[in-house]
Formats: C-alpha cells, structure tokens, sequence
C-alpha cells in the first residue's frame, strides 16, 4: 500500500500489550527462578503473587498463617526476601504489577528501598500496586484494617506516588474480584466506579487541588472478562464512557490523557472447570478476545488463568501454555492491524448504552447510601444475590456449561490422566524453612533500629501524617510484614467486612428445597432441637463464595447456620462448634491449605469435646480426599460438586447419623 | 452431639458450683423438646428457694434496630468485663429466622472479637422462633439459669418498640442501643411506644457531632418523659474506644440502685406468663381469666417459686395438662 491509508487499517500495527503471568510460589528464590524463566519466555511484565500471610500482613510462623505460607503466592516477610524476589532483574527496565492491597504501602516500600540499594531511583520504577481496599472488604477478604484507615493509606500512597514515583500506578481498581464474587457487568461496572471515588475523594483531602488531575490520571483498573466476550467488551467501553464523565463531572479533570481508562486485565476464574477441564482453554481464548477486539477499550496488560485452574495450582508449562495464548493472538493474527472494529456497530452501541445506563442506576443507589464505605454491606449482598442467581441457573441448566451441566461424557483426558501431577503441589516443609529465615533475620537485624522506626510508624499512623516515608525507614530498618502490620493493627484496630448474607430474602422458586425442608424438619425432630450448622472458613483464606452460598441454602432448608465470616483459626471454630451446639461443621478452603487446616480443625474439635461430623469445601484435588476422609472427615466437596441442594441434603444426613453415636 | 451428655440435675448441680464449662450443655438441654422433664429438673433445682436467693449474676438486656452496633459494642463491653475478670455468657438472639425454621446467626464473631475467649466467656446464638423481636422460652430458661454460675448474662435481641418489653421481661437492666442521626427509635421513646429503658446508648460515637446531637436529643426526650434516672450515655467501640469502661460502671450502678430481687420476681411472672402463652396460646389465656386473671394467679404464688413452676401453676389453674 501507498499513498493515501485506508480508513479501515491502521499506518503501522499497534505493539502488543504487556503480556504477564500472575506467578509466585514456595519461597523469594523460587519464585525469582520463575520469574527469569517466563521473561525468558517472552512475557514483557512480571505480575507478583503473594501469599495470604504477606497480603494480610501476618508474619510466618504467626497462628493464623499456619498452612498458608508460600501457598498461593510468594512469601515477603521482609527487605531481605523483595531482595532475593529481584535478584538479576533489572528495576529500573522491569513493569511489576503486584497484586497487594492492604499492605500495599509496605511492599511498594520494600520494592522502593531495594531499589534505592541498587541505585535505581524511584522516579523510573515502573509498575501497579492493586491497592483497591473496597473490593477486598466486598470479594476477595485479604483486608487488615478497618475501611477508613485502610483508605487513609491508600491516600497516602497515592499522594507520595504521584510527587516521588510517578510513573507508577498507585491504585489498580480491581472489578475482577466483584466477577469472581458473582457480579453481573452492570454491578462490576457501578461498585468499581464506586470504589474508584471513595479512593478519588480520600486522595483528594491528602494532595493540593491542582493535582487531583494528575492523581486521576494515574488511577487504573484491573477488570474481568467472562466468556460472553460480546457484552463483555461493551462492558468495558461503558467503563471507559463513565468513567470520564466522573473524572469531567466530578473531580473537573479535562486533560484527555488523564481522562482516559487504562485497564489491565486476567480473565475470569470462576467459569473455569474442573470436569473436562480442558474446554478452559478456549473459554480463556474467548475471554482474552472480550478485552482486545475493540482497539478504543483494549487492554494495556494481559494475564490469563490456566487450564487446570480449578484443579489446583497451575504448574510453569500450565502457565507458559496461557502465555502463549497471548503470543498467538497477539502475533499470528491480524488483530492489532486495524482501527477500532466496532465503530458505528448498532449492536455495540446498544449494548454500550445499556450497561451506563444500568450502572448510573446502580452508582446513584451507592451514592444516596453516602458512598462505597457506607454502601459496603449492601454491595455486598448484591454479590451474595447475584452469585446465588448464577448458580440456581446452572444448578436447573438454564446456564449452560459444558462439561458440567450437559455433554457430560467424555473420553479419558491424557492431560489429567495422572492426578494429582496435573497440577503444582507446594512442598509443605518451606513453612518451617521460612519462620526459621525470619528468625535468622530478626537475629542479624539492629534491635534499636527496629524499635525506633516501629515507635515512628505508630506515631505516624496516629497523626494524620503521610504513612510512607515511616513506612519506608521501617523497610530500610528491616522491621517484618508482621510488625508493620501489627503496629498499624494497634493503633486502627481490627475489623470483620459484611458477610452479606444475614439479610438475604428467602429462596424463590426452589422445587427441591420443599423436600429439603421436611427431611430438615424430620431430622430436627429426631435431634430434639433444631438442626444446627456451623460453616467456618479456617484460614487467612478470602474467597467466601461457595460458604457463603452452601450457608443460604442450608438456611433456607430450615437450618439454623451460624456463619462468621472469613478468617478463623481452628481454635475459634472449634470453640464456636461447642459454644453454639452445632450438630455438622462445615469447612471451606479455597487455598489448597486444606491438608495442613483440616486435620487442625478436626484435632481442636476433637479437643474441645466436640464429637459433630466435619464436612470440607473447596478446591479439593481429588487425589486430596482420601486423606481428608482417613483424618475423620465425613465427606468432601470439590468443584464438581455444584448441586448446593445436594451437599446439604448431605448434610441433614449426617446430622441424624451423628447423633446416635 | 453425644447422648453421653449430663443430667438436668447434674447440671444444676455444676451451676450451683460456678462451673461455666457447662453452659454448651446447658443451652443444648434447654433447646432440647426431647428433654422437657430434664429441662424442668434444672430450672427447678435452681429456683430461689432451692439456692436461698436469687440468682447472683446481673442478666443485662441489650436491644435497638438493626444495624445500629450492638453486637460490636457488645464485644467492647465482654473485653472490659473479662478484663475485670468478670465471667460473661451472651445470649444473641437471631431475628433473622425464616418460615423455613432456618436461620443465619452471624453475630457471634463481632461479639466474640478475635480472642478464643475461653470457659469464662460463652456466646451462644439462638434463633427468634415465633416472631422478630420474640424470644424462644428457651432463652428466658437459660438467662436464669446461667445467672446462676456467671456474673454477668447478656441477651441481646433486635427491633425497636417491642424488643424492650420483652427484654424487661427477663433483664435486671435494659439498655436500648441507637445510632447517630437515628430518630426513629427516639421517636417510638417520645410517642410512648417504647417502654422506657434503664439506659439509653448512642453507639458510633466515632463519628462526632451527629452523636452528640442524638445523645443530646436522647436526653432531651428521657427528661420530658420523667426519666431522669435513665442514663444516656456515648459510645464508640472503635479503636481506641470510648466510653466503654463507663457503659459498664453505668449498669454496675444502675444495679446497685435498683432492688434486685424484687425485680427478680417481677420479671420471672412477666416471663412465666409469656412462656404460658407462647405454650397454651390465646385459649390457655382465657382459660385463667386472661392476662388480668393469669397476674393475680402469679402474684399469689411464693416469691421462691421458679420460673418453670410458675407456667406449671398457670396450667393447673386452667385446668390444662402441663406435660407434654
């Protein structure tokens, strides 16, 4: 071609966006090792995974870390491990996207004072903390301080970043986890947007007027992308048309760049299969399409899922296999050729326009409640609701998945043929090796240093103060995660988010649950009082979806259930079990750390004299469940198992069955 | 749960000697319809006569609207009793119970806080059977009882209007817990359809000026009612905390100016007429002669009398048969 362009293709291909994995595991080290080996792969950005302890802000060896260490992230308990994490990486060339939220402010502070050691300036650091505190309290449940102050350092480091380390996004508002929570596109797009000016509004009272352009213009998101990639996409420009008009409306940003949404993205989880989990590949094909087919809502930064995501965690090949999902797309199509291709699409529109007018609704509702912070318990319930929705459908087929609730045979898999090697399994002797490192590291350390720079941080964090620069000294000084954390636990206390589910309505248009009732009630009759269920999810583990919903069915069943939220230690359980008289314990485990909690649970019931049988949820390996059931478990549920009405048909059985012991 | 579970009277037995590690099988026995005649030998065997007075603990009723802090505020308050090692039991009763029987008690950690707690502190959460703001015979059976062994017995109850009668119907002292900016539960005080509390709480008083004016508007109301005794005090149970240690002296006081046992036995024909009716229904009432009738039926009995062998008496007088 020459001369005059076609309007239908662009003067030169776009570059690729930034392609990373979502990785970390077992220890710094091995975790560096993965790092250098996808970079050599050919992936453009590395995206950190930390562990519980680490996301919670709980040191290794603390109770509540028990099981959790290097599980389902790495383990940076201190600046030596963001050194070794870093090791042969270059700082000043790397873009790090670090999922982090609550203690956020301190591993941008490790990451900084590494740095500063190789004297790379903060000023070229280039990366994303998610540091979206809202949707923990809403989705995923790493929080650690109560909304307000949790919001308070988010504030704060976004107004160090933007005058010390501009070229990093202080704040990733992540709508992925509302997705993975059950959110509908209208709901991820309002509590976002929601969440977004709670942060925007707080970032406001902390920096002068005449940078608030600057901050929105630093302010990113983190979105999901199911597999109906059409309204998918429209979701995404819808998010693109709001969040303008906020930044316009409310915040009188009028800077094009500033105004304009920069997105990253790893594509949903939740519609991932265990059964034939191999049709995943496509649905993350098709999930990936949702978020760069339109060239004016595509993505900046791509991280997909893997296959075997439901199974357990993904292995390096795993890994490099949806690695290279994004390299096909990305290279082998004609995909970045072309101008925006769906300009001028009526169908685009229409489903465009849909989506904002449904989310103004939906902010307007939060905003008459007084913002996201006030609005958090009913957000929350909207997700209960939604995911409860969700799963009726496909629990009557009206949604289908394949492999699930329909074409059910299938020829044996050669991928999964071998178990328990079809996926990663974390060695559990790297807990001991990384609470004895901490101990080496608190012996080399100055004492004084420590405690001086700990007395500094708690003084700061009662004033009112930026949080970084004491957070910074306690990095350099090498105070732990745990200390950081623990001195700011002090001075802002703890706090429990919204369960959503105590003000849930009552099932509608259940069939079986009619049943389910008069079983419930024949049991309870025979118990002599009602059938009582304790649903405890052990662990520092967040994901509260299959608990939440196993405690709404049961209820509606006519149980009483008594459900406390996220992160108990078995001795908490334990007590609740005796204390409330519960006939069945149900647990919930999404971290693979059921093999070390479990037994813990049981061993603490057992103790306390509690003879109930115990029930386990989860991502459960199927190579997984005899051991559980050979530790005293009376059944386990994995993936597979989505019929709700059926584990707690399950469960009225075992009650009657438990008592005559 | 075993079978190889204690006796009514075994546990009466355990009560009497202040053994709190009981109270699961306590609450177990008392929810129990298949252990009706036990249930009866523990209340009996804890009655005044039988323990030469009444029981020594101070059964605290604490109620509001939904969503106002209760159950946080009710965490602060068992840290500072615990903390004065004062032995706690809390009954949460549940509003939340469906047409299905079920229901979803998840208070217990917000009063629980992050601690194991321990035999000295016991948090049981029950469900409203009948009706919101009800409370099961049940928890009026296990209030008296526990009070036997523990210094303080907490029942917390949701709603507004109601939830305070029902509450005096068992508490030596009632609190009534509102949030800032909240005017409807102080115009239920004002229009007298709400019994006026022992002590009235403005909770969330982390947030300022809007708990000062409530507070303000709170003891505005008390004064133009008469009750110049109830007390109005400001709460927060955020971190750092504030008033708390007050709150706790406040009902310490307001014991200590009341007369106990005399409050004692009205409360225990209050709720023995209520058990009465939420056993034998409308017919059973009218059978004594109504509610007027069923009253000097009560008043005419022995103050030592318990709570149990007073429903029993309310029965024979209608001519019903009590066991069942």
């Amino acid at each position: 071609m020459s001369g005059e362009r076609a309007p239908h293709r662009l003067a030169a291909p776009d570059p690729a966006w930034l392609m990373r994995t979502y990785a970390g595991h077992s220890t710094a080290q091995a975790s560096n090792e993965l790092y250098r080996t996808n970079l050599a792969s050919g992936q453009t950005g590395l995206s950190v995974a930390f562990d519980l302890p680490t996301q919670t802000g709980y040191d290794p060896g603390d109770g509540l870390a028990r099981g959790e260490v290097g599980k389902v992230g790495v383990p940076i308990a201190h600046l030596g491990d963001m050194r070794a994490l870093f090791d042969g990486i270059d700082l000043a060339q790397m873009n790090t996207s670090m999922t982090i939220n609550a203690t956020a402010a301190w591993l941008l502070a490790l990451y900084i004072a590494v740095a500063e050691e190789r004297g790379i300036e903060p000023e070229v650091l280039q990366g994303t903390t998610q540091n979206d505190i809202l949707k923990e309290f809403l989705a995923r449940g790493t929080y650690a301080f109560p909304p307000v102050p949790s919001l308070r350092l988010t504030a704060d480091m976004v107004a160090y970043t933007v005058e010390h380390v501009p070229r990093w996004n202080p704040v990733n508002i992540c709508s992925y986890h509302l997705q993975e929570a059950g959110a509908t596109p209208v709901q991820e797009i309002a509590f976002a947007l929601a969440n977004a000016t709670a942060v925007l509004d707080a970032v406001r009272e902390r920096v002068a007027e005449e940078r608030i352009g600057a901050v929105f213009g630093r302010i990113s998101f983190f979105v999901n992308a199911g597999v109906r990639f059409v309204e998918e996409h429209a979701k995404l420009r819808a998010l693109a048309v709001l969040w303008e008009e906020l930044g316009r409306g409310r915040y009188g940003v009028s800077d094009p760049t500033q105004l304009r949404l920069r997105y990253g993205v790893q594509v949903n989880s939740l519609g991932l299969t265990e059964s034939q989990p191999e049709n995943n590949v496509q649905r993350i094909v098709l999930e990936t399409l949702a978020v760069t087919l339109g060239r004016n809502a595509r993505a900046r930064a791509v991280q997909l899922p893997a296959w075997n995501e439901a199974l357990g965690l993904p292995r390096q090949w795993d890994q490099q296999w949806s690695l290279r999902i994004q390299q096909v797309l990305a290279y082998e199509t004609d995909l970045l050729e072309y101008p925006d291709i769906f300009e001028g699409s009526r169908v685009m529109e229409g489903l465009v326009d849909e989506l904002v007018q449904g989310a103004r609704l939906e902010l307007a509702s939060i905003e008459q409640r007084g913002g996201a912070v006030q609005a958090l318990s009913h957000m929350k319930a909207a997700l209960v609701e939604s995911n409860r929705g969700r799963l009726r459908r496909i629990e009557s087929g009206e949604q289908v998945v394949v492999g699930v609730n329909r074409y059910l045979e299938t020829a044996p898999s050669p991928l999964t043929a071998d178990g328990a090697s079809a996926f990663l399994t974390i060695d559990l002797a790297h807990e001991q090796a990384q609470i004895d490192a901490l101990e080496r590291w608190r012996a080399e350390r100055n004492p004084n240093a420590v405690a001086e720079a700990l007395e500094e941080l708690a003084r700061v964090a009662r004033s009112d103060e930026n949080i970084m620069p004491a957070t910074l000294a306690a990095a350099r000084a090498g105070v732990s995660t745990g200390e950081w954390a623990g001195t700011l636990r002090d001075v802002f206390g703890s706090y429990r988010a919204p369960t959503g589910v105590a003000d849930a309505p009552p099932a509608r248009g259940y069939a079986e649950i009619e049943q389910l009732r008069e079983d419930v009630d024949r049991a309870s009759e025979q118990l002599g009082r009602r059938l009582k269920l304790l649903v405890g999810k052990p662990g520092l583990d967040g994901h509260s979806n299959g608990a939440e919903q196993i405690a709404l069915y049961a209820r509606d069943a006519g149980i009483e259930v008594v459900y406390e939220g996220i992160r108990l230690t078995p001795e908490q359980i334990a007590a609740s079990a005796l204390e409330e008289g519960v006939h069945v314990v149900g647990l919930s485990i999404l971290s693979g750390s059921h093999k070390v909690l479990v037994p813990q649970v049981v061993a603490a019931l057992r103790d306390a004299g509690v003879q109930a049988p115990v029930v386990v949820g989860g991502i459960i390996p199927q190579g997984d469940v005899a051991e559980l059931l050979a530790g005293g478990v009376a059944a386990v549920y994995g993936p597979r198992d989505y019929e709700l009405g059926a584990i707690v048909a399950d469960i009225v059985a075992l009650a009657v069955g438990g008592s005559q012991s | 749960m075993s079978r190889t579970a204690l006796s009514g009277s075994e546990l009466a037995g355990r009560l009497r000697d202040r053994d709190v590690s009981v109270a699961p099988a306590v609450l177990n026995l008392l929810e129990d319809a298949s252990r009706r005649e036990e249930a009866r030998e523990l209340l009996v065997a804890l009655g005044p006569g039988v323990l030469g007075g009444e029981a020594p603990g101070h059964i605290v009723g604490v109620t509001g609207p939904p969503g106002v802090g209760k159950s946080t505020l009710l965490g602060a308050l068992v840290a500072v009793w615990r903390a004065a090692d004062r032995t706690v039991a809390v009954l949460a009763v549940d509003p939340s119970s469906k047409r299905s029987g079920g229901a979803l008690l998840a208070d217990r950690i917000r009063i629980a806080g992050p601690a194991v707690g321990g035999p000295g502190r016991f948090i049981r959460s029950m469900a409203a059977r009948e009706r919101v703001g009800g409370l099961a015979p049940a928890t009026r059976a296990a209030a008296q009882v526990l009070a036997v062994a523990f210094d303080v017995v907490v029942v917390e109850t949701v709603g507004v209007g109601q939830s305070e009668t029902e509450v005096a119907e068992l508490a030596d002292t009632v609190v009534v817990v509102v949030q800032p900016g909240a005017g409807d539960a102080l115009q239920f005080l004002k229009a007298g359809l709400m019994e006026v509390p022992d002590l009235l709480v403005v909770a969330k008083a982390d947030v300022g000026a809007a708990a000062q004016t409530t507070l303000g508007e709170a003891q505005a109301a008390l004064h133009l009612l008469g009750a110049d005794d109830t007390a109005a005090l400001a709460v927060s149970a955020l971190p750092p905390g504030a008033g708390i240690a007050e709150l706790a002296q406040a009902l310490d006081d307001h014991r200590a100016r009341t007369d106990g046992p005399a409050r004692r036995l009205a409360t225990r024909r209050a709720g023995a007429l209520a058990d009465f009716i939420s056993e034998y229904g409308a017919q059973g009432l009218r059978a004594v002669g109504g509610r007027r009738g069923a009253e000097r039926i009560l008043i005419a009995q022995s103050p030592e009398l318990d709570g149990h062998s007073l429903v029993e008496m309310l029965a024979l007088q209608a001519g019903l048969d009590q066991t069942s």
